[in-house]
């Protein structure tokens, strides 16, 4: 028993190494989370397909940013796609809506008569079906590059286009000869440095590949940016009221990093403080019991952060108050099995038979109990599974492991030191038990 | 030995007094529902040097955000729940606020949630309670299936349960009509935290009355409950006080993301404690015996 006491020690001293080992939520790394659903209207090929495309794109465009451990997941929230992502370490929310912006399609317009903006469309025949497509950055092959003309030492920006763009550009490049075309992010255009609109005109047909030129370098540079970024089948925005909203995300949640390091400050403060509460209140009301309480529990904190690295949790906010809640409780096992143990001793009971009473009648009240805080953890993480609620799984994560991990402690490490000391008669005095009051009592 | 069993009547009539002002507040304010349930946008603005409060929602006001929740998170900082803004006329505000009230300001932290999304965790929020509680009333009946009448004891665990919940549910209540305190999912998180929390106490002292009743240590099952209560009290007030020791430590100290959700913890522990000792052992002694005529008014209220 104690070698397997001693044994659960042993991994910690390669394991824990500080709290960098850990890995925290952005809640105390600080980042974004960002959730769109996908306008599947209009798609070609089946829905799992095009999300995996979708997934594919941002993660390439996300290991381009140079963000560690980005995590890109496809979710279906009552039969509509959505994308989840993950940016920690994107702690500046002007960058992270940057980056929001490299996600969203590109839209291609014409003026009309009246000199309005409308879409450039064109119809052209996909898989056998005819349909009307708004020519847009989707289309373009991620390629595009910026050169500077041999001839003219103008800036261009060369691109290429993929089967259904060249087919659609052929259309509209006709149609459009002489005349500008517009590109439009939402319901704004683009525009270049000098604030003017970035709307170049059409001087040949465009087939599978074309030049933009009369542009600075800065929004050359820009466009190409953007263009190759912008390649993804589907636009992502989120469900309005039933009406597509393109790039407003479903969820965002983004916190600065200097938030969320105050946040682990101010918890470990908080945990300081508590557990030194703690640990004083259990030496001085159960004394000897009490400090092998206190050691259990010293043991019990280490191996729960060796857990919480190894499987691995990620830590929240929430999940850091699970942690510190489960010290809280963890105590729990050893106080019914103290309260039980005084009991058995003023029931006349030598120490050891009082020791190995205290256990065993305890137990049933320790299971039993705890169960009730698994069925809440439990219903908990399920509800973690809800978007807006995704900061709760930390919490009933760690409250789960912790209360679980409590009873093993309490049941075999507690129970394994106090074996040695009353196996051991070092320490014989009642005094030390917090029986004082009852010395007649104690039987052999 | 304290005859907690014959004060029953007093317990009842505290805990129905608590219940029904928390229904009336319910029913008079409501609850206020955070950007978790009702969507919208919920930012934390870091204002350097710090504003006050009063400046703030002046400010506020006359941007034209007079319906926004304003919290105060002190250094400067201020979490504030406006409903769906996008993130341009966030910066936006955020800019007009710092010019007019001549402070740097930051978002440090910025969350947004469609209307769908809160809807949906709502209704999520809900079923998870219902399940929990159902849950823990087919764990308590199973648990103490050898006892005689096992639905009894698994129905005064739930009610007590229920009690926790309802003086909770009112004491925030009276809080967002007080503060604009607002409940989301950690609300509910801690909600159901602190329902096992409370059905945990209740079973240890169940577990001693299964016990004490199979030695036969009375006839009378008051007196048996009743000594049961005051050997485990002990145990059941320390395990209370530890954890209040860490949940108190995390109030005051931890930060103000997590401060009400840390209060319920805290509300829960308390009121847990309380209801086990006072109120779900006190039940099954009323219906063993009962006693229901003499008690009516009170178990009616407890029960609702």
């Amino acid at each position: 028993m104690f070698g397997f006491a001693l044994w659960s020690i042993v991994p910690l001293d390669r394991n824990v190494l500080g709290r960098e080992g850990l890995r925290l939520g952005l809640d105390l790394a600080g980042g974004s989370y960002l959730v769109y659903q996908a306008d599947l209207s209009g798609i070609n090929g089946t829905e799992d397909e095009i999300m995996d495309g979708v997934k594919g794109v941002i993660e390439r465009r996300i290991n381009a940013l140079g963000v560690t451990e980005p995590v890109v997941e496809i979710q279906k929230h009552e039969g509509e796609y959505s994308i989840a992502i993950q940016l920690p370490g994107i702690a500046d929310i002007e960058k992270a809506r940057e980056t929001i912006g490299l996600f969203t399609v590109l839209e291609f317009r014409e003026q009309d008569n009246e000199g309005n903006w409308v879409p450039a469309t064109g119809i052209v025949t996909v898989n056998g079906t005819e349909k009307e497509l708004v020519l847009s950055s989707r289309y373009f092959k991620e390629n595009t590059y910026v050169t500077v003309s041999q001839t003219t030492t103008e800036i261009l920006l060369v691109f290429e286009m993929d089967e259904t763009g060249a087919k659609l550009f052929k259309q509209i490049s006709t149609r459009l000869l002489g005349k500008q075309l517009a590109i439009f992010l939402g319901d704004e255009p683009l525009r270049g440095e000098d604030g003017t609109i970035i709307a170049p005109t059409v001087q040949a047909v465009i087939e599978d590949r074309g030049q933009i030129t009369g542009l600075s370098l800065t929004d050359a540079e820009e466009l190409r940016r953007v263009l190759n970024a912008g390649r993804i089948p589907v636009p992502l925005g989120s469900y309005v009221n039933g009406v597509f909203e393109p790039s407003v995300p479903l969820y965002e949640r983004t916190v600065d990093a200097t938030l969320g390091a105050d946040s682990i400050h101010k918890s470990i403060l908080a945990a300081v403080i508590g557990i030194v509460l703690l640990l004083l209140f259990m030496i001085l009301y159960y004394r000897l019991p009490g400090l092998v309480a206190c050691l259990s529990l010293g043991i019990y904190g280490v191996v729960l952060l060796a857990i919480f690295k190894l499987v691995p949790v990620t830590l929240t906010l929430p999940g850091v108050a699970g942690f510190i809640l489960s010290l809280g409780m963890a105590v729990d096992a050893n106080v019914l099995i103290f309260e039980r143990m005084k009991e058995e001793l003023r029931g006349g009971r030598s120490l050891a038979a009082a020791v190995e009473a205290g256990f065993n009648r305890a137990w049933p009240a320790i299971r039993d109990s705890n169960i009730t805080t698994f069925i809440a953890c439990i219903v908990l993480f399920w509800l973690g599974g809800t978007l807006g609620a995704f900061m709760v799984r930390g919490f009933a994560l760690t409250l789960f492991i912790g209360v679980a991990l409590s009873m093993f402690t309490a049941i075999v490490i507690t129970r394994t030191f106090l074996r040695l000391i009353t196996g051991s008669q070092l320490i014989t005095n009642p005094a030390a038990y917090g029986v004082t009051q009852f010395p007649a009592k104690r039987g052999t | 030995m304290i005859d907690l069993v014959g004060k029953k009547q007093w317990f009842f009539l505290i805990s129905g007094i608590l219940i029904v002002a928390g229904i009336i507040s319910l029913a008079v304010f409501g609850l206020k529902p955070g950007t978790d349930f009702a969507g919208g946008t919920s930012m934390t603005f870091q204002f350097s040097p710090p504003v006050e409060q009063s400046q703030l929602r002046e400010e506020m006001a006359k941007l034209g955000y007079d319906k926004a929740t304003i919290q105060n998170a002190g250094e400067g900082s201020f979490i504030i729940h406006i409903g769906e803004i996008t993130s341009d006329e966030a910066n936006d505000l955020a800019e007009k606020l710092g010019a007019e009230l001549d402070s740097q300001v930051e978002i440090t932290d910025y969350y947004s949630a469609s209307p769908t999304v809160g809807a949906e965790t709502a209704r999520n929020a809900g079923i998870a309670v219902i399940i929990a509680a159902v849950a823990m009333l087919f764990y308590i009946v199973w648990a103490f299936r050898r006892m005689p009448s096992p639905f009894r004891w698994g129905t005064c665990a739930v009610i007590a349960l229920i009690h926790d919940v309802f003086i909770i549910v009112g004491i925030f209540s009276i809080l967002g009509w007080l503060a604009g305190v607002e409940i989301d999912a950690l609300f509910i998180t801690g909600l159901l935290a602190v329902v096992g929390y409370s059905i945990n106490n209740t079973v240890v002292i169940f577990d001693r009355i299964r016990e004490n009743t199979s030695r036969h240590i009375s006839p009378d099952f008051a007196v048996t409950v009743n000594s049961s209560i005051v050997e485990t009290l002990g145990r059941s007030l320390n395990t209370s006080l530890t954890t209040l020791f860490v949940i108190l430590a995390l109030f005051l100290f931890g930060g103000a993301t997590i401060h009400y959700f840390v209060l319920v913890l805290l509300l829960g522990v308390i009121i847990g404690t309380y209801s086990s000792i006072c109120i779900s052992s006190q039940l099954l002694v009323v219906w063993e015996k009962r006693e229901w005529r003499a008690l009516l008014p009170f178990a009616k209220r407890t029960a609702q």
